[in-house]
Parts: C-alpha cells; sequence; structure tokens
C-alpha cells in the first residue's frame, strides 16, 4: 500500500482536529504553571515545523544542526526589547557593570517593540539567507552543510558570551517586567502567550501546508529525491533550497521570542549545540516525514517526557530520555506518526482483505 | 527544410589530461533523428553532458540556434533556451505520482515566485492528458511513478522531456532494457516527435539505429570519424577499422 504525501496529509486530518481540541481546552485543566510549559513546547512546535520544511519532507538532505542560532536570534531580539522596557530606558545594569555609560548603536533600535518584533523574524532570516546562498550556490549540500551549520553555533555562541557588555555574556538576558505595560509574570498575560502561541503555531502550520500542497511541494521533493535532475528540468534548486531555509530560520526566530515571553530568560546554553541537536530529534522522533504535524508531535513529547523525567527523577532522568529515543529510534523508525500509519495502515489492509472474502463468496 | 539548429566549435573537454571530447566540430540539424554511435570511451556521453551543462567544456564553443553561446550557462538556464536531456537509467520522482512527474516536467516558468503561485490552466491539463495518452500511461496517472515498469519508467521520462517543449532532445540509450515490443514502440516514438525538432540519440543497438536513423556521426577518441546515412557508414573502411570491422568480418 503506497501512499503519497497527500494522502498522508489527508489522513492526518483527524490527528489535527485532535490537537486543536487538545489544546483548546488545555487552559481550563491546567495549571498556570504547567500551562505556561506546554506554552514553551508549543513555541518549540512551531520552529519543529521550519525544521521539518527544511529536512524531513521537503528539500530533503538540508539538515541543519544549527537552528539554536536562529532560534536565539530572535530570542535575543524580544529580550532585548523586554530588558529595555523593564529598565525604563537607561542602560541595562550589565552594561554599566561593564562601565558603559550610554546605549550601543545595535541596542537603539531594541527600544521600539514593533521594530524588535520585527527584527527578531528578519535578523535570523538574513543570517540564513546568506549563509544559505553562499553554501547551496556552491552546491554544498549533504553532511557539508551540516557541519557548517555548527560550525555556525559555535561561532555565534562563543561570540555572544565573549561580547559581555552587549549581550550579557554567559548569563544571558533576564529579569524582565512589562510588555506594553502588562507585567510578564502575571497569570492572565502569560494566559494570553500562550493563546498567541497557540495562534502562530496554527498560522505557521496552515502557511506551512498551503505552501507545499501545490506544485511548489511538488518541486521541492523532487528536489529531495533528484536535485540533479531537476536541474535539467530547468529548476535551479539552490534557489528553492536558500528559500526554504531562510523561512525555516524566520520561524525558528518567531518561536524563539515566544519562548523568552513565556520562560522570561535567554541565554547562550539555550542557544548552543546541545539544544540545536535536541530540535532536529524533536523532528525525527515525531517522525510523519513532510506531515508537518508528526514535529508538533515530537517537539511536545519530547519536552513533556523531558519535563516528566527531570521532576520524578531529578538524578537519572537523562538516562530514561536516552532510554526513550532508543526505544523510538529502535521499535519507530517512522517516529510516533509512523505509529499511528501503521496502525491506520493495518485497519486498510483489513478492510481489503474483508472486501476480497466478500467478493469471493459472492462468486 | 531541416536547418543547423546546434554547432559546436573546437570543443575540447579535458578530464585531467584525458581528453574526452577532442577538438570536436559537430552540427545537429532540426527536423532530424541523428544517433551518436562509437566504441567505448569515444567520448559519446560527454558529448551530450557538455551540450546540457552537465560538463563544462574546457574550451571552444556550442551555439544555438547560430546566435546563443552555451558554454557559460548554467544547466537550468541550457534547459530553458531549449534543450532537454533524458538520462541513461530512468531518474523520474518515485514518490511523485505520473500526473505530478509530468506536472514538475512541463514548460513554464521555474522560477520560486512563480512556482509557489502556480496553477493549473485548461491548456496544461489537456497537454499533460495528450502526453499520458500519448506514452500510454492515462490510467496509471495517479500511481507513484516508483509503482511502473522499466519501459514505462523510460517512456515517462522522455514524456518529461517532451513536456518541456525543447528544439532539440538528448536522448542517453533510451531502450537500454527494453523488450523488442518496448523498443519498436520507442523507435516510433522518437520518429514521431523528430518531426518538429532535432533529437540526438546516443545508442549501442546497430538494428535500432539502422531503422530510425535519418543520419549517423560515429565517434572515436573524442572526435567525429565519419558521419552519414546508416548505408554510408557501414561500408566506410575508416569505420570499420575502428568499430564495426571486428564485428562484421
Amino acid at each position: 500500500m503506497q501512499n503519497t504525501i497527500y494522502q498522508k496529509l489527508l489522513s492526518n486530518k483527524v490527528i489535527f482536529s485532535l490537537i486543536f481540541l487538545i489544546l483548546l481546552v488545555a487552559p481550563m485543566l491546567l495549571s498556570d504553571f504547567r500551562l505556561n510549559l506546554l506554552g514553551k513546547f508549543l513555541a518549540f512546535a512551531i520552529l519543529a515545523i521550519g525544521l521539518d520544511l527544511l529536512w524531513g519532507g521537503y528539500t530533503g538532505g538540508v539538515l541543519s544542526l544549527g537552528h539554536g542560532i536562529y532560534f536565539g536570534l530572535g530570542a535575543y531580539c524580544m529580550a532585548m526589547y523586554l530588558k529595555l522596557e523593564a529598565t525604563g530606558g537607561a542602560i541595562p545594569d550589565f552594561m554599566a557593570w561593564s562601565g558603559m555609560s550610554e546605549l550601543p548603536l545595535i541596542w537603539i533600535p531594541f527600544q521600539y517593540p514593533i521594530l524588535a518584533i520585527l527584527l527578531g523574524v528578519i535578523i535570523p532570516a538574513v543570517v540564513a539567507f546568506f549563509l544559505g546562498y553562499l553554501t547551496f550556490r556552491n552546491r554544498i549540500s549533504g553532511v557539508y552543510f551540516t557541519i557548517l551549520s555548527q560550525a555556525l553555533v559555535i561561532v555565534v555562541v562563543t561570540l555572544f558570551i565573549g561580547s559581555q557588555n552587549l549581550t550579557g555574556g554567559t548569563s544571558g538576558l533576564t529579569n524582565f517586567e512589562t510588555l506594553f505595560g502588562f507585567h510578564i509574570n502575571a497569570s492572565s498575560t502569560q494566559t494570553a502567550f500562550y493563546w498567541i502561541t497557540v495562534f502562530i503555531l496554527g498560522a505557521v502550520f496552515f502557511f506551512s501546508r498551503m505552501l507545499v500542497k501545490g506544485r511548489f511541494g511538488k518541486v521541492l521533493i523532487g528536489i529531495r529525491d533528484g536535485e540533479n535532475r531537476m536541474r535539467f528540468l530547468g529548476y535551479n534548486p539552490s534557489a528553492y533550497k536558500t528559500f526554504i531555509y531562510t523561512l525555516s530560520a524566520a520561524i525558528a526566530g518567531l518561536a524563539g521570542m515566544l519562548f523568552v515571553l513565556q520562560v522570561g530568560i535567554i541565554s547562550p546554553t539555550m542557544i548552543g549545540i546541545i539544544p540545536s541537536i535536541e530540535m532536529v530529534l524533536w523532528v525525527a522522533l515525531g517522525g510523519g516525514r513532510g506531515t508537518l504535524i508528526g514535529p508538533i508531535i515530537g517537539a511536545v513529547f519530547v519536552n513533556t517526557a523531558k519535563t516528566g523525567f527531570s521532576e520524578s527523577y531529578p538524578e537519572y532522568w537523562t538516562y530514561f530520555l536516552g532510554i526513550l529515543f532508543v526505544l523510538v529510534v529502535v521499535f519507530l523508525p517512522n517516529g510516533l506518526t509512523g505509529l499511528f500509519e501503521k496502525w491506520n495502515e493495518r485497519r486498510k489492509n483489513k478492510n481489503v482483505s474483508n472486501s476480497i472474502r466478500v467478493e469471493k463468496s459472492v462468486s | 527544410m531541416s536547418q543547423t539548429v546546434l554547432e559546436l566549435k573546437k570543443v575540447l573537454v579535458d578530464f585531467n589530461g584525458f581528453k574526452a571530447i577532442n577538438k570536436l566540430y559537430f552540427t545537429v540539424n532540426s527536423n532530424s533523428v541523428h544517433f551518436v554511435i562509437g566504441p567505448n570511451g569515444a567520448g559519446k556521453t560527454t558529448l551530450l553532458d557538455v551540450i546540457c551543462g552537465k560538463t563544462k567544456a574546457t574550451d571552444g564553443q556550442i551555439t544555438l540556434q547560430k546566435q546563443r553561446e552555451l558554454t557559460k550557462l548554467r544547466e537550468d538556464q541550457i534547459v530553458h533556451q531549449g534543450i532537454s536531456r533524458k538520462f541513461q537509467t530512468p531518474s523520474i520522482f518515485q514518490e511523485l505520482t505520473v500526473l505530478e512527474n509530468l506536472e514538475v516536467a512541463m514548460k513554464q516558468k521555474k522560477n520560486l515566485f512563480s512556482m509557489i503561485k502556480a496553477k493549473w490552466t485548461n491548456e496544461q491539463e489537456s497537454r499533460i492528458n495528450e502526453m499520458l495518452h500519448l506514452i500510454g500511461l492515462y490510467l496509471a496517472k495517479d500511481q507513484p511513478a516508483g509503482s511502473l515498469a522499466h519501459g514505462q519508467k523510460q517512456w515517462l521520462e522522455i514524456a518529461m522531456v517532451l513536456m518541456q517543449e525543447p528544439d532539440i532532445i538528448l536522448l542517453d540509450e533510451p531502450i537500454a532494457g527494453m523488450s523488442k515490443k518496448e523498443r519498436n514502440k520507442t523507435g516510433e516514438l522518437i520518429t514521431k516527435i523528430a518531426k518538429n525538432r532535432a533529437v540526438l540519440i546516443v545508442e549501442h543497438d546497430m538494428d535500432f539505429v539502422k531503422k530510425y536513423a535519418d543520419i549517423v556521426s560515429v565517434m572515436h577518441e573524442g572526435q567525429l570519424l565519419f558521419e552519414g546515412t546508416m548505408e554510408q557508414v557501414q561500408s566506410d573502411p575508416k569505420v570499420r577499422e575502428v568499430y564495426l570491422g571486428r564485428k562484421v568480418d
């Protein structure tokens, strides 16, 4: 039984409605603390959709182990604005400690909220565009691109840690108070953030799905399965890859902003190599390559497990998480959505064999 | 009438000292089925590679319609100049359906933003349906291309080349691995499509060449050894010596 990706999308309607329903009732069932955690996971899920576009089902072969950086760039943009709103226009404490008296030039745009939010998407997109353009145009792909994306993480993280007076160094940016005058830690504000995150998750999901459902998506699959063949059909794969890479970086920036709003801190360790690799794990564990739903499930599931294990077994939780990864890889090579697909297929096969039986009995 | 559509002048392809194509002069005319034969390593496939841009010429010129220089263009730009290539092994997109393969291949604006906005037009739909009937895959149009038989995959790929409405078609051993029946069908298809364009084919099967060739070029060590009809080729002493000789005698 061979299903095309479009049929898969269709069969995922059920999963999608279910997820939507759960997210809708979650604020009524969960405590403020849990809802805040879920909101954070959903911010991760937004990023995972972008990664799935890039790696999972479309364009393919483009495995980025550097999306923590794009996430981080978005997060820092938001955090810089929040920091300035908290200080009321004065220079942040860590700058004063390093002997600065005036707001540095690169902080100035972040006094304006709209500008800060726009930059949170634009800066990651621009960085990704240049990196993508240069590498894809020179036909660097596969593992070489992946290594390059890791190098980007090291460069940026080192830069962020090194510029203590601009970025707050290893401790990052925190101690935010208000956003547009609303207290950031108030439960009503956090619930609002949750709804905004749900809304943006939905918007990113539907936008991405719309993008890949048409002829454009088929071109991306073509590039995934035969990049060179596409060249001889008159396509320039580097342009497509650069576009999707840039788009996924912008989505990561968006996720980073939502993360900071709900978590209240951003530091270099949250955007470094380990988180960057974890992001790929969410997509891989969610499975359902190209469905764009798998990564949402993966991001929420992995992070829920991580939180659950670390709360219940503070000493051993990393082992449990490791075992979980191994189990999924060994028994569910197609990820969690693979489980659903298997079950779906078995049910279909049963129907088929039933109908064959009926035909036989008729004849 | 047939006229020169493609002209290679003194083309050199040098792979680290090995001259796969050595100062080759070669012309392709429209409305003709043009076969390229020659022993292994004669540079036949490299000739197709250098025309479609897969391999860059070390030196020389490739001119389209007496005006457009191709050697500096990217592969996809050459396609938009009207040259399409079918590779030796069927390289269709297995996970896309037969219809989707043709949809991606057909002539249209293929840059990023026109593709995002792309919508079906009636003309496109009828052209694809026509093509599906021509290659006898209409009923299989919603099947994943990966599930097709080998010969069907070859036809699908030829159809993908045709959907680009090229002026020049380059085919690399199109009948390799086909049954007798499939060969005949492919031959008919080639004759049909050569009516208003040039078809350049690399082929080893001499019976097939004999049956369908308008003109045959024999290559040897990166150069053109002889050019003419199949009868002329077969009776030429030089050709017999380097290539047919050992087989015929």
